[in-house]
C-alpha cells in the first residue's frame, strides 16, 4: 500500500509501455483473458448441458390482466442460445488486446444474461412451468429497498474516507426506535404518527451514525472496531426496548406506510406494477438520484470525495475534514435510518429483535460490489434482492434437481458468493477511496 | 481497583520536597505503566455506569439491579459452574479472534467458522460408521473434525486475501451468510434429510453418540472438560504467539507486513497461516459449545453471536490470549447473571447487552478512558497491531 | 511601482516575529524572525529538521505558533487553517504534493474554492478559468487530464496553478526542485522569475546550496529550531552556506583510496521489472558489480530505481531477464534466500521497510536473523543471545539509545538508519544493496554512514549503492550508472564523471558514442 507521504512518480514518461505489460507475472495473461477464458467454458458447458433441458415450453408474463404479454420459451433452445452468448462474451474478453473498448462490457452483460438462463432452466424442472416477470422484478427492486438505501449509507462514509460495517446496526436501531414511536405516540394504529416515526428512525440512524463519527474522526478509534461496537449496542438497545416497552405494552401488528400509485407512471400498460408501491420504496428512486447529483454534480460533494481520497491534501486548501467527515457519516446514518423504517414501518408494522436480518452486512456487499459508486450499488442491491425474491418464488413453483427441491438457502447464499468473486478481483478490482480507513489528525 | 495517584495529591508527612517530587512521580509513572490492566477496568465502570443510567430510566434500582446480576452469576456454586460452562465457548472464540488479530487480519468469520466446526464435529461424531470407536479415539476424532471444518472456513478468506487482497472482513461476512444457510439447510432439510434428527420436535442434529462427547472433568460436577481445554488453548495460543518463531513472524506481519516482507518472511503464507490456526481454533469452540449443557446436538441459531462477542472479548483483551480467559469470564457472567436481575429488577436481560457494547466503546476508544482518567498515551508508535481498517477493499 | 527602487528599500510583505512551535519533546522552532519583500525571493535554508517546514507550515495555517507573530503586509495576522492563508493571498507548493490523483486537473484546481451555480459546480467555468490561468502564465497542462496521470513536473504545474488560482501573491515553495533534473531545476527558476516579475513574493525551501546562490535575493538559515544566520547571495559561498548550516566546517566529501574490484558478485542480463500498475520501469537493464567496488546509480526518481532494488533483493519479480549473485541465478529467488546467500539490503524507506516501528530495538536486529541459530532453536525464540547481539550492535554502530528495549520508532530518524545499518551490514555479506541511504539525516549520520558503507567495499563486499543525492554518489561511488527510464543512459568512471555531465545523461541525453 502506497503511504500517502510517497514522492510522487514520473509516470507520464511512456503510457504506451502501459497498455501492452499490463498482464500477470507468469502466466502472461491479463484478468480479462482469465476471465474471459472461465466464461467461455461456463458458456459452452451450460450450452451442452441446456439441450438436454425438456423441450416443453414455458411461459413468462409480462405484467398482469388480459393485455399483459406472454413469451413461451423452449428451454431445450432458449438456455442454449443464453449460454452460447455468454460463451460469446467469454471469447470478446479473450480478444481484449484487439477489442479493448469491447471486452469488459461484454463480460457485464454475460454477467447479467446469467439471470435471465437461471429463471429459465428453473422454470423448466418445475411443476407449475410459468411466471410473471414485472412481479418478480417489482418483487426484487421492493426487496432491494432497505439494501440499496444501506449501500447508499455506506456510500457516504466511505466515500468521505470512513468505514462503515455499523449500516446493520443504524438500520436495526431505525427500525426499533421509530417503531418504539410509533407505538407510543399513536399506538401502532396509523396516521400521522406513522409519518413522524419515519422522521424518527431517520434521526435515530443520524444519532447512531454521529456516535460512529465521534468515536472514528474525532477519537480515532479503529474504523472497524467501532462498527462493530455500533451494531452491538444496536442489538442491545432495541432488544432491551422490545421487552422493556414493545412487548409489555401490546404493540405491534398495526398499519403500515400505505401503498401509493403513482399519478400517470402506475397506469402504464406493462411497467405500471412497478410504479406503485410504499413510499420507502419509491423514493429509493428519487434518492439514488439526488445522491448521485450530490455527490458527483455538487461543490460539497467535491469536497466529500476529496477528503475520502485524500485528507491532507483537503486541509491544505482550507477545508475542514473533520466538518466534512462528520457531514457526510450522519447523511450517509440518516439513509441508513430510512432502511431501517422500511422493516418495521413500511413492511411488517411491528418489531422482531434483529428484524434486519444481515441486510444491512449485504448492503455493504452491494456497496463493493458497485465498487463504490451509486447506480452499480443500486444494481448489486436488486441483484441481491431478486435473489431473495427468487428464493421464495421457487418455493411455491415446487422446482426440483434431482428429485428434491432446491433450497432456498442455495439461492440465499449465491449473491455472497458473487460478491466474494467480485472482491477477489474477478470483474476488474475494485478500488475503494485512498484515505479510506485513516485516521486523520489535524496537523497542529 | 488500586488507588490511583493524581498531581496536586497531599503529599506525605516527613518526607523532603525533593523526596515527594521523586515519589509522586514513580508512582505517576507506575500508575502510567499499568494502563494495559486499568485502561479495560476503567473502560468497564464506565460500561456499568451507562448500563446504570439505562437502568434509571427504565425506574429500576441499579444497586440492585446490579446485586442480582451479580448474585445471578456467582450467588452458589451452581450458578458457578453455569457461569464458567457459559464463558467457556467465548474463551475460545475471543483466542480465535485475537490469534488473527496479532497478524493483522480481522476475523469477523469467528461467527461461521464455529458453526461449520461444530456441524463438521457433529457430522463425525454421529457417523454410524464410527459406532463403537472408543472414546480415547472418538472425542480427539471430533475435536479434529470440529478444527478441520474451522479451518476450512477460515482458509478461504486467508487465501483470498493473501493472493487476491481481498479483504477479508468483507470476505468473512459473506462466509458467515452462507454458513448459517448452509447449517440451516443441513439440519432441517427433510428432503433429503441430512443431519436433521427426525425424531425431535424441533430442527435439531441428532446428539453426539455418548463416546463420542467430551466428557466431564471430574465425574458428577457437571463441569465440562471442555473448560481445561479452553485454558490449555489459550495458554498454547500465548506461547505461540508470544515464544515461537512462527509467533514472531504472526506479530512482524501483524504490525508491519512491509518490513515483514522486506525481511524475508513470506506474507502471504504467515496470513493463511494465522487464518488456518484461528479457525482451527473456532472450529474447536464449536465443539465446545455443542457440548456445553446435557445435550450435544447443533440446531440453527445454537451459536448465534458467539463469534461476535469473541470480538468483543479479543478486543478487551488487546489480542492477549491470556487476557482472553478474563474477559470472557466477565461476558460469560453478565450473561448467566442476567436472568436473575430479570426475575428481581424487573429489567430485561438484553440491559446486559447494552452494557457489553459500551465495554468495547470504552475499551476501542481509549483515548476516553485515557482523557477521563489522566492516563497519558501509549509512546511511540503503539503497540497494537495494524488497524483492522487498512487494506479495506481490494488492494494487493 | 517599485522596479527601481534598491532591494532593500522594497516593502516586507510577510514577516514572522518570534515565532516558536514546539512538539512534544522537541522544540521545532525557536524564537525564529524572518522577514520577505515584496517582489523578491527569499530562501530559507537548513538540513533536514532544521525548522523549516514547520516554519512555512506555521506561515500557511496548518500549524498554529505557541509564541511569536506573524505579520502580513504589516497587519498581523492569525490562521487557523490554511483557509484563513489562503485568504490573505498565501499560496504554498508542498513536497510532496498535495493533490488528488484519482481527480481531473481542474477539479484539482478549484477544490475548496469551487465556482458553482446555484448549488452544483461550474464545470465549463472552471475549465476556462484554469485553460486561461495555465495560458498566462506558461503553465501548461489540461485541465481535464486525470492528475494522477501526469508527470511529476506536470503535477507540480498543478500545484503552481492551485496557487495562482487562489490569486496568491505571497507563494511558499517547499523543496520544489527535489524531483527535478539539473535541467528540469532551470526551465522552473523560468517560471520562477516570471513569477517575481509580476510582482509575486517567494519563500523557498531548500537544502541545496547551488540553487540558493542562483537564484536568491535574501538567505535565512535555519540550524536546530533557531535561525542560524542571514547571507548576502553575493558575497556567500557554497562553503560558508555550509558552515552555518551544520554549525561547524563540512569537509565535502569523504577520504577513500582508489577501489580494487575483484570478482563480478552482481550480475544481470536485459532485467525487465514492471511497477504495480504493469508499466515496465526497468527495461533490459545489463549491469555488473564486482567485489570491492561502489557502483553508484543516479538519476531522477521515478526512473526505475526502486523497482531495479526490489527485484534484486527479491521484494519484487521480474518480468523476464536474469539476475545471477556469487555465479547463481537469483532471478525469481524470495527475500529470504537472496538475504541467506550474503546480500544486505538497506531499504529506502526505513520507517516502513527497515523497521517495525513498536519492536524493541533487539527484536528489531533480529528481524530477518530470527531463524537461525542462535537467536532460535527449534522454532523458539531465544531471548539472552538475541538480547546479547543488541547490545553488541548498539555498540558497535554507535546508535544512540537508552537501552535495547525501547521502541524502534522513538530513536532519532538517524538511530533507526545506524540501526538498519547494523543489521544488514554486520551479516557476513558479498553484496550491499543502499538506497537512499541518508536521506532526511543529519549531518554527523550521514558521515558515520558513508565511512562504513566505503569500510565494506575496502573488506571486499560489492556495493549497489542508489541516491537521488548527485553529490552523495560523487562521493562514494567508483563508476556511475546514470537510469534513465528504467536504462543506463549511460555508466561512467567515477573520475571521468561531472556533475553537468552526469545531469545531461539524467535528463536523457545519450554520450555521443552511443548515439554515433
Amino acid at each position: 500500500m502506497a503511504q500517502d507521504t510517497a514522492p510522487p512518480r514520473a509516470e507520464e514518461h511512456e503510457p504506451e509501455v502501459a497498455v501492452d505489460t499490463a498482464r500477470g507475472g507468469l502466466t502472461g495473461l491479463s484478468r480479462l483473458e482469465i476471465i474471459g477464458g472461465l466464461y467461455l467454458l461456463v458458456g459452452v458447458a451450460l450450452a451442452w448441458l441446456g439441450v438436454g433441458l425438456p423441450a416443453d415450453a414455458i411461459a413468462l408474463q409480462f405484467g398482469v390482466g388480459e393485455i399483459a404479454p406472454s413469451l413461451d420459451l423452449n428451454p431445450a433452445v432458449s438456455v442454449p442460445v443464453l449460454a452460447g452468448l455468454i460463451a460469446a462474451s467469454g471469447l470478446v474478453g479473450i480478444l481484449d488486446r484487439r477489442l479493448p473498448r469491447l471486452a469488459v462490457p461484454a463480460l457485464v452483460a454475460g454477467t447479467v444474461l446469467v439471470v435471465p438462463l437461471v429463471l429459465i432452466a428453473t422454470l423448466s424442472q418445475s411443476g407449475v412451468p410459468q411466471t410473471n416477470v414485472i412481479t418478480l422484478l417489482g418483487e426484487s427492486l421492493r426487496l432491494a429497498t432497505p439494501i440499496a438505501l444501506g449501500a447508499l449509507a455506506g456510500l457516504f462514509c466511505e466515500r468521505a474516507g470512513i468505514i462503515n460495517i455499523g449500516i446493520e446496526g443504524m438500520m436495526l436501531a431505525g427500525a426499533g426506535i421509530g417503531f418504539v414511536f410509533y407505538g407510543l405516540v399513536g399506538q401502532a394504529a396509523g396516521g400521522w404518527p406513522l409519518y413522524a416515526a419515519v422522521v424518527v428512525a431517520v434521526a435515530t440512524g443520524a444519532m447512531m451514525a454521529a456516535l460512529h463519527a465521534l468515536m472514528t474522526i474525532t477519537f480515532r478509534v479503529d474504523q472497524i472496531v467501532s462498527g462493530v461496537a455500533i451494531n452491538l449496542l444496536a442489538i442491545g438497545i432495541t432488544s432491551f426496548l422490545r421487552r422493556q416497552v414493545i412487548i409489555p405494552e401490546g404493540l405491534g401488528g398495526g398499519v403500515t406506510l400505505p401503498t401509493i400509485d403513482l399519478p400517470g407512471l402506475s397506469s402504464l400498460p406493462v411497467l405500471g406494477q412497478l410504479f406503485t408501491g410504499r413510499p420507502i420504496f419509491l423514493s429509493m428512486f428519487v434518492i439514488f438520484v439526488l445522491v448521485q447529483v450530490t455527490l458527483f454534480r455538487s461543490a460539497w460533494g467535491l469536497r466529500v470525495r476529496s477528503v475520502g481520497e485524500n485528507a491532507h491534501a483537503s486541509e491544505t486548501l482550507g477545508i475542514d475534514v473533520v466538518k466534512t467527515r462528520y457531514q457526510a457519516v450522519i447523511i450517509g446514518g440518516m439513509l441508513a435510518g430510512l432502511g431501517g423504517a422500511w422493516f418495521s414501518l413500511e413492511t411488517v408494522g411491528t418489531f422482531d429483535d434483529v428484524m434486519t436480518n444481515g441486510k444491512g452486512f449485504i448492503a455493504l456487499a452491494a456497496l463493493i460490489f458497485g465498487k463504490w459508486r451509486p447506480w452499480p450499488a443500486f444494481g448489486g442491491a436488486v441483484l441481491f434482492g431478486f435473489s431473495e425474491a427468487f428464493g421464495a418464488r421457487l418455493q411455491l413453483l415446487g422446482a426440483e434437481v434431482a428429485g428434491y427441491p432446491i433450497p432456498a438457502q442455495f439461492l440465499q447464499s449465491l449473491p455472497f458468493v458473487v460478491t466474494i468473486i467480485v472482491l477477489a478481483g474477478a470483474i476488474g478490482r475494485a478500488v475503494p477511496p485512498a484515505n479510506v480507513g485513516k485516521p486523520y489528525e489535524r496537523s497542529r | 481497583m488500586s488507588q490511583a495517584p493524581r498531581q496536586g495529591e497531599q503529599p506525605p508527612e516527613g518526607r523532603g520536597p525533593a523526596d515527594e517530587r521523586r515519589g509522586a512521580a514513580a508512582l505517576l509513572e507506575t500508575y502510567h505503566r499499568l494502563a494495559p490492566v486499568t485502561v479495560p477496568l476503567y473502560a468497564l465502570l464506565l460500561a456499568l455506569l451507562v448500563g446504570a443510567g439505562v437502568m434509571l430510566i427504565a425506574g429500576a434500582n441499579p444497586f440492585e439491579a446490579y446485586g442480582a446480576l451479580f448474585a445471578g452469576a456467582f450467588g452458589n456454586p451452581e450458578r458457578l459452574v453455569r457461569t464458567l460452562v457459559r464463558s467457556t465457548p467465548y474463551v475460545v472464540a475471543g483466542i480465535a479472534v485475537a490469534l488473527a488479530y496479532r497478524a493483522g487480519l480481522f476475523n469477523i468469520g469467528v461467527e461461521g467458522q464455529l458453526l461449520i466446526g461444530g456441524l463438521t464435529g457433529v457430522w463425525v461424531g454421529t457417523m454410524s460408521a464410527l459406532a463403537g470407536t472408543p472414546a480415547v479415539l472418538y472425542v480427539p476424532l471430533v475435536l479434529l473434525a470440529g478444527a478441520l471444518g474451522g479451518a476450512l472456513w477460515a482458509g478461504i478468506p486467508g487465501v483470498l486475501k493473501a493472493r487476491t487482497g481481498a479483504h477479508e472482513v468483507i470476505v468473512t461476512i459473506m462466509l458467515n451468510a452462507i454458513a448459517l444457510r448452509m447449517v440451516d439447510w443441513v439440519v432441517t432439510s427433510r428432503e433429503p434429510k441430512i443431519l436433521l434428527d427426525p425424531d425431535a420436535s424441533t430442527p435439531r442434529t441428532p446428539d453426539i453418540v455418548p463416546a463420542g462427547q467430551l466428557p466431564d472433568l471430574v465425574p458428577g460436577t457437571a463441569i465440562p472438560v471442555g473448560l481445561l481445554l479452553a485454558v490449555a488453548i489459550a495458554a498454547g495460543a500465548w506461547y505461540l504467539v508470544s515464544r515461537s518463531t512462527l509467533g514472531f513472524q504472526i506479530r512482524t506481519v501483524g504490525t508491519n507486513p512491509s518490513a515483514a516482507r522486506y525481511a524475508g518472511m513470506s506474507v502471504p503464507r504467515i496470513i493463511i497461516v494465522s487464518m488456518l490456526i484461528s479457525g482451527a481454533v473456532a472450529g474447536i469452540g464449536g465443539i465446545i459449545a455443542v457440548n456445553a449443557g446435557d445435550s450435544a446436538h447443533l440446531t440453527p441459531g445454537l451459536l448465534r453471536n458467539v463469534g461476535f462477542d469473541g470480538i468483543a472479548i479479543a478486543l478487551i483483551a488487546r489480542g492477549n490470549p491470556l487476557a482472553v480467559i478474563p474477559a470472557a469470564l466477565l461476558w460469560g457472567s453478565l450473561l448467566s447473571g442476567a436472568p436473575l436481575m430479570q426475575v428481581q429488577a424487573d429489567l430485561s436481560i438484553d440491559l446486559v447487552r447494552v452494557v457489553q457494547a459500551s465495554v468495547i466503546l470504552f475499551v476501542a476508544g481509549d483515548m476516553i478512558v485515557r482523557t477521563l482518567f489522566r492516563i497519558r498515551p501509549e509512546r511511540g508508535a503503539g503497540g497494537s497491531p495494524t488497524p483492522a481498517a487498512t487494506g479495506w477493499g481490494a488492494q494487493t | 511601482m517599485v522596479e527601481a527602487a534598491p532591494a532593500a528599500r522594497r516593502p516586507v510583505v510577510l514577516e514572522a516575529r518570534g515565532i516558536t512551535k514546539r512538539f512534544p519533546g522537541v522544540v521545532a522552532n525557536d524564537g525564529i524572525d524572518f522577514a520577505l519583500r515584496e517582489g523578491e525571493i527569499h530562501c530559507l535554508l537548513g538540513e533536514n529538521g532544521a525548522g523549516k517546514s514547520t516554519l512555512v507550515n506555521v506561515v500557511f495555517g496548518l500549524y498554529e505558533a505557541d509564541e511569536g507573530e506573524l505579520l502580513v503586509r504589516g497587519e498581523p495576522a492569525r490562521f487557523r487553517s490554511s483557509a484563513d492563508a489562503i485568504a490573505a493571498g498565501i499560496g504554498m507548493v508542498h513536497q510532496p504534493f498535495q493533490l488528488i490523483p484519482v481527480l481531473t486537473v481542474w477539479e484539482n484546481v478549484v477544490l475548496g474554492a469551487e465556482l458553482t451555480r446555484g448549488p452544483l459546480l461550474d464545470r465549463a467555468a472552471a475549465r476556462e478559468r484554469v485553460a486561461e490561468l495555465s495560458e498566462r502564465y506558461g503553465l501548461a497542462v489540461d485541465p481535464d487530464a486525470r492528475t494522477g496521470d501526469l508527470s511529476v513536473g506536470a503535477q507540480q504545474r498543478v500545484e503552481l496553478l492551485k496557487a495562482l488560482y487562489r490569486e496568491a501573491d505571497i507563494l511558499i515553495l517547499d523543496e520544489p526542485t527535489a524531483v527535478l533534473t539539473p535541467q528540469e531545476v532551470d526551465g522552473f527558476f523560468e517560471v520562477v522569475r516570471s513569477l517575481l516579475d509580476r510582482g509575486i513574493s517567494i519563500v523557498f525551501i531548500t537544502h541545496k546550496l547551488r540553487e540558493v546562490l542562483a537564484v536568491a535575493d535574501e538567505i535565512t538559515v535555519l540550524r536546530g529550531g533557531r535561525v542560524a544566520g542571514a547571507a548576502d547571495p553575493a558575497t556567500a559561498t557554497q562553503a560558508s552556506l555550509a558552515g552555518l548550516m551544520v554549525g561547524r566546517e563540512v569537509v565535502f566529501g569523504v577520504d577513500k583510496s582508489p577501489a580494487s574490484p575483484g570478482e563480478v558478485v552482481l550480475a544481470t542480463e536485459g532485467l525487465t521489472v514492471t511497477d504495480e500498475r504493469g508499466v515496465a520501469m526497468v527495461r533490459g537493464l545489463d549491469l555488473e558489480v564486482r567485489a570491492g567496488e561502489i557502483l553508484g546509480i543516479a538519476g531522477v526518481e521515478g526512473n526505475g530505481q526502486r523497482e531495479l532494488v526490489e527485484a534484486l533483493t527479491g521484494i519484487r519479480q521480474p518480468l523476464s531477464g536474469r539476475i545471477t549473485i556469487s555465479g547463481r541465478d537469483m532471478t525469481r529467488a524470495t527475500p529470504r534466500r537472496i538475504a541467506d546467500a550474503g546480500v544486505g539490503h538497506v531499504p529506502e524507506d526505513r520507517g516502513k521497510d527497515g523497521l517495525v516501528a513498536s519492536y524493541p530495538l533487539d527484536d528489531n536486529l533480529v528481524l530477518n536473523g530470527y531463524h537461525r541459530q542462535p537467536f532460535s532453536r527449534r522454532f523458539v525464540m531465544r531471548r539472552g543471545p538475541i538480547r546479547e547481539h543488541a547490545e553488541r550492535l548498539i555498540a558497535d554502530y554507535d546508535v544512540r539509545t537508552p537501552s535495547a528495549a525501547v521502541p524502534a520508532g522513538t530513536l532519532s530518524g538517524g538511530n533507526q538508519q545506524k540501526l538498519v545499518i547494523a543489521r544488514e551490514l554486520s551479516r557476513d555479506l558479498d553484496l550491499l544493496v543502499v538506497a537512499q541511504p541518508t536521506r532526511g539525516l543529519d549531518v554527523g549520520s550521514i558521515e558515520f554512514i558513508h565511512r562504513q558503507l566505503v569500510a565494506k567495499r575496502d573488506a571486499g563486499v560489492a556495493v549497489l549503492l542508489v541516491s537521488a543525492e548527485l553529490d552523495e554518489i560523487l562521493n562514494l561511488a567508483d563508476r556511475i550508472g546514470v537510469l534513465y527510464r528504467g536504462r543506463f543512459a549511460d555508466v561512467v568512471d567515477r573520475t571521468e564523471a561531472t556533475r553537468e555531465s552526469l545531469g545531461l545523461l539524467m535528463a536523457g541525453a545519450r554520450t555521443t558514442e552511443e548515439v554515433a
